[in-house]
């Protein structure tokens, strides 16, 4: 008796060539698109990577923090500060950026890991509280007010030149434009890495710690190793989308870059009411919120309560989210992780 | 004397911080449920205690305690037809539900109050004052910080020494065995959070009385009542008590060296707290 393994599925096989084929779509889309269109977009691919990262904390790592907001706005601070305080470009900051919250993610987890279960939540959630109020002492970067990026450093930006000219455009469209590639390279970069983790031996030993962490031991997962992986990863990506997210608003306040409600309420609702635990999930999700956003966008509160009601019905009743509706009746998976058997039929007979 | 002056400032606050957290500790021992939406009861109660003082021309005591059974019901049917259905074995369900009814209670308040900040009026007591030798203790914080005391005398009461406590031990102990001798652990959950939310609605009284309030400050109170818990150990109500003191005493002297070092200070001896004493200082359920 024979057998072979099987990730790959008809849909996945599809779900390649249709990338192959819009991510080279979007990259020339600056070409066609108006500029509205591509700040929408860069809204939608920066949401989207905060909501990867985080489906992959709490959905596959079953590590559900509260405190992402702490990334973002450490991201966004070490660039501002990188530019503002050293004259770095904008650009490669927002790799300092991404740096710094793995650093702050190192005491994070120290103390998060400490706390069981549920309560890891909360200590995310004080570590980010405490960040906001040490950075919102830093009087260099504006103190509690905060600051803006000087006109001196976002008109000389990397890269902006060569667009205008390509382009033939004004100064601040070149800056959408660049803007908007980083920020397709970036959620291109975070799907493909979060969907390899999860297809190596570290990303089976991911799921098994959620969903058993005895077992999971038993087999011979160390999962401290394997929580301490997910969280760094997810810090690092949510730091460098934060340090992105702010070289586009070019201005910066304590208040709004640790914001619970944009940095984590939005994006636990776009998993949640997407599908948690899987890739496609966020996807869907973010179209979702970004169609509720345009329908209710001018009744703020009303936004938010509908979000919330949405989300609480869809935990109670389809806890797996729209996508998991749909794979339930389809079967379809465009990200496949499971690993299936088939047997060898041929092998089998002539032996 | 101004540290000993902060110090009893501090004992005080940390008596309306373990207010605040009395709620979530009884509800965490008993059904391991962190719920995030707390702090959001907490002022919807205060506007409830407001809503009667204007409707009805009640005295702020007097409209508490006609919240009180209203609190119960409410918190008897949200753990009814919404928090039990999400609890298990999955810790990420009952976050999640939580975490979204803050969202849609605090936008919901902020649609039917708007965002200006309210007060409680307690009338006289508000601004008397008490002298102890050289110290000036206000008769509303002592008063909250007594409150505390008989919150937890009363609670503590109820879990020891009646059969509704006995039910609420067998069900934090072996749910299954206890549902084995008669009990349903989902009615007694129910009871459970309708129990936490009239501690809920005493502390609204005193978060409306002692400060201004407004819809969004849940979850910055919240935050403290979790940090009480927390290093209070969870599953003790008096380790609560402990750990709202430790929070309350940090932030009136961080306060006194510098005001802006208030909330943070409180937030770092959380931490430290933490670090030393992984498990909590008064530590009574192993999970």
């Amino acid at each position: 008796m024979s057998y072979i393994v099987k990730v790959q599925t008809t849909a996945s096989r599809m779900a390649v060539i249709g990338a192959a084929i819009l991510i080279p779509v979007a990259f020339v889309l600056p070409l066609f698109a108006s500029r509205s269109l591509l700040q929408d977009l860069f809204f939608i691919f920066t949401m989207l990577t905060l909501a990867q990262w985080w489906n992959l904390l709490a959905g596959y790592g079953g590590l559900v923090s509260v405190g992402q907001q702490a990334f973002i706005g450490m991201g966004a601070y070490a660039m501002f500060g990188t530019v503002i305080l050293l004259g770095w470009d904008p650009v490669p900051s927002i790799l300092a950026g991404g740096i710094a919250a793995l650093f702050l993610a190192l005491p994070t987890a120290f103390f998060a890991f400490r706390l069981q279960g549920a309560y890891f939540a909360i200590g995310t959630w004080v570590i980010a509280e405490i960040t906001r109020l040490t950075i919102a002492q830093w009087k260099q970067l504006g103190g509690g007010t905060g600051t803006s990026l000087p006109r001196s450093a976002t008109r000389d930006m990397m890269f902006v030149d060569g667009i205008k000219v390509l382009f033939d455009t004004k100064t601040s469209v070149a800056r959408d434009i660049l803007a908007y590639w980083l920020a397709l390279i970036l959620v291109v970069l975070t799907i493909a890495a979060i969907y390899w983790l999860l297809r190596t031996r570290r990303g089976l030993a991911l799921a098994a710690v959620r969903d058993n962490l005895q077992a999971a031991r038993s087999v011979g997962v160390n999962p401290n190793k394997i929580k301490w992986l997910t969280f760094l990863s997810a810090a690092f990506g949510t730091g460098l989308a934060g340090a992105l997210i702010y070289m586009q608003k070019a201005r910066i306040s304590p208040d709004a870059a640790f914001s619970v409600v944009d940095w984590t309420a939005y994006v636990i609702f776009i998993v949640v009411i997407g599908g948690i635990g899987t890739i496609e999930g966020p996807i869907l999700g973010v179209l979702v919120f970004l169609l509720l956003q345009s329908i209710l966008a001018s009744y703020g509160t009303w936004y938010l309560i509908t979000l919330g009601l949405i989300g609480i019905f869809v935990m109670l009743f389809a806890p797996r989210g729209l996508w998991g509706l749909l794979t339930e009746n389809t079967g379809i998976q465009l990200f496949p992780v499971q690993r299936r058997l088939f047997m060898n039929k041929k092998l089998s007979k002539e032996k | 004397m101004i540290f000993l002056d902060s110090l009893i400032q501090g004992i005080l606050l940390g008596g309306l911080y373990a207010l605040f957290a009395a709620g979530l500790s009884l509800v965490f021992g008993i059904m391991r449920l962190v719920n995030l939406a707390h702090g959001d009861l907490i002022v919807f109660g205060a506007y409830l205690i407001l809503l009667l003082v204007s409707l009805l021309n009640l005295n702020v005591f007097v409209a508490t305690l006609v919240a009180a059974p209203f609190m119960f019901v409410l918190g008897w049917i949200l753990q009814k037809f919404i928090l039990n259905r999400v609890l298990g074995d999955d810790i990420l369900p009952p976050l999640l539900v939580t975490f979204g009814l803050s969202i849609v209670m605090q936008n919901v308040l902020l649609e039917t109050w708007s965002a200006d900040s309210k007060r409680l009026s307690a009338g006289a007591l508000e601004t008397a004052s008490l002298t102890i030798g050289p110290i000036n203790v206000g008769i509303m914080p002592l008063l909250i910080f007594i409150s505390a005391i008989v919150v937890i005398l009363v609670l503590n009461l109820i879990i020891y020494h009646t059969s509704l406590g006995r039910a609420f031990r067998a069900t934090s102990d072996d749910p299954v065995t206890a549902s084995l001798m008669g009990i349903k652990p989902k009615n007694i959950f129910s009871v459970a959070t309708g129990l936490a939310m009239i501690v809920a609605i005493i502390a609204a009284l005193y978060l409306g009385v002692r400060s201004n309030f407004d819809p969004s400050i849940g979850p910055a109170r919240l935050i403290y009542a979790f940090e009480a818990v927390i290093i209070g150990g969870l599953g003790s109500l008096w380790g609560t008590l402990l750990g709202g003191i430790i929070i309350g005493v940090a932030q009136t002297v961080g306060a006194t060296i510098n005001p802006e070092w208030q909330i943070l200070s409180g937030h770092i001896a959380f931490l430290l707290v933490l670090m030393v004493r992984p498990r909590g200082l008064l530590p009574r359920a192993f999970d």
